[in-house]
């Protein structure tokens, strides 16, 4: 055990720091976990093992788990990515950790031939295949690190409440900033062409509004439909979208910041919705039920009306600045 | 009973109870409890609920799982589409909204 890196179940300003950080999408790929095995508190040749990925969120999220209790972390080559997106991908896979058990010369380390994988691993990892290429029979522990203590107090058995991945209120606000994060580079280009062209064609203002009207369609798809998400009509992503942008629209025409000319206020309101309903689609790959098949489908759907909204706007909103209508 | 539902009658799960053993992996995998045992064998019972995460299969050692498994996130398809390859999301680099 002495060559073994020991590692804190409490997290530190800088941890807490830098997963905020990380969040926000800084410094994803700087603060990986090396792979290998850590010690928690004392743990013995009888201690539990439970698998991570490297990912600085999925690693700090276990180990404060662990509070007082003697384990091992066995950290896989994930290439910096959380356990449920390298699952995904096959990084938090089954040859990796029968790797990665080789490496580390797990079996010199424990007596036992039992390894713990959180359940969000299990679409990148093959239990039976895994347990025939190592000898370690997988167990399959809960979706979220906090229900670990309760799961080992009654000899590793998991409730359905422990299996089910949630999409609640603050799961949801935790992954706005990278949903802002991604939109922000295309808004920007956006903008700017918007107030581009209403400079070269005389009018400032029609810039400055559109900047501000641009700039509520991402909220309302950025972080007001993450928010309100269970609350929107429609199933689909796309649709409840629309509708939040059908909010901001609002706003806009209370505050006067719509449009000055018919052709100008009804561009916005095409446009509006189509963006914001842009930016909630993709919410569908941070969202924790969303099947592929489905995706397919509202896309189908969405993406010819969310192009012809936002072509039919931009017509309308160019013949008023060229026209004056 | 679930607060957030997706669309219906979409998704590509297929189970075949004659080679079901019953071992219960599905059950222990599924991130949505689509599936159940009764009479020692696996069943269907949420289906509606998948998300075609794909682990149920790759845990059934009878192979009586059939899904078409992948990435729901419609930008993966875009970034997909654009390439002409299958969906995804690019989580190698610094971005990608789907691997927050």
């Amino acid at each position: 055990m002495e060559n073994i890196k020991r590692v804190s179940t409490e997290l530190t300003f800088q941890d807490k720091f830098q997963s905020t950080l990380v969040r926000w999408g800084v410094g994803r790929m700087v603060h990986k976990i090396d792979p290998g095995i850590y010690a928690v508190n004392n743990p013995t040749k009888d201690s539990p093992v439970f698998v991570s990925a490297n990912y600085k969120l999925s690693f700090d999220a276990l180990r404060k788990e662990l509070k007082g209790i003697d384990a091992f972390i066995m950290v896989i080559d994930t290439k910096g990515i959380n356990v449920w997106c390298a699952a995904g991908k096959g990084t938090f896979g089954t040859d990796e950790i029968v790797n990665r058990i080789e490496k580390t010369k797990l079996k010199e380390i424990v007596s036992h031939r039992k390894i713990i994988l959180p359940q969000l691993g299990a679409p990148g990892t093959s239990a039976h295949e895994l347990q025939k290429k190592s000898g370690f029979q997988v167990v399959y522990g809960p979706v979220r690190a906090s229900d670990i203590p309760a799961f080992l107090k009654v000899g590793m058995k998991v409730t359905p409440q422990m299996r089910e991945v949630t999409f609640n209120l603050s799961d949801r606000i935790h992954l706005i900033p990278m949903e802002l994060v991604a939109a922000a580079k295309y808004v920007l280009v956006v903008i700017f062409a918007f107030y581009m062209i209403s400079i070269l064609t005389g009018k400032t203002d029609a810039g400055v509004r559109a900047a501000i009207n641009v700039l509520l369609a991402y909220f309302a798809g950025a972080v007001l439909g993450p928010i309100m998400l269970p609350r929107l009509p429609g199933k689909s992503f796309s649709m409840k979208g629309f509708f939040v942008g059908l909010i901001v629209v609002g706003a806009s025409c209370s505050f006067n910041w719509i449009g000055r000319g018919p052709a100008e206020i009804f561009s916005w309101m095409l446009m509006m919705p189509a963006i914001s309903s842009m930016i909630l689609m993709n919410f569908t790959g941070a969202s924790t039920y969303a099947s592929p098949s489905g995706v397919q489908k509202e896309m189908r759907i969405a993406v010819p009306l969310q192009l012809a909204a936002i072509g039919f706007g931009l017509f309308l909103w160019l013949i008023e600045r060229l026209f004056g209508v | 009973m679930r607060e957030q539902e997706y669309l219906k009658n979409v998704v590509t799960l297929k189970l075949d109870q004659k080679k079901c053993t019953g071992c219960r992996r599905c059950v222990e995998v599924c991130p949505h409890n689509v599936f159940d045992i009764k009479n020692k064998k696996a069943k269907i019972v949420d289906k509606n609920a998948c998300m075609e995460c794909g682990a149920c299969e790759k845990n059934c050692p009878a192979k009586a799982i059939e899904v078409k498994a992948g990435v729901g996130c419609a930008a993966a398809m875009v970034t997909g589409f654009l390439r002409g390859t299958a969906p995804t999301c690019d989580c190698s680099g610094d971005s990608g909204s789907c691997c927050s």
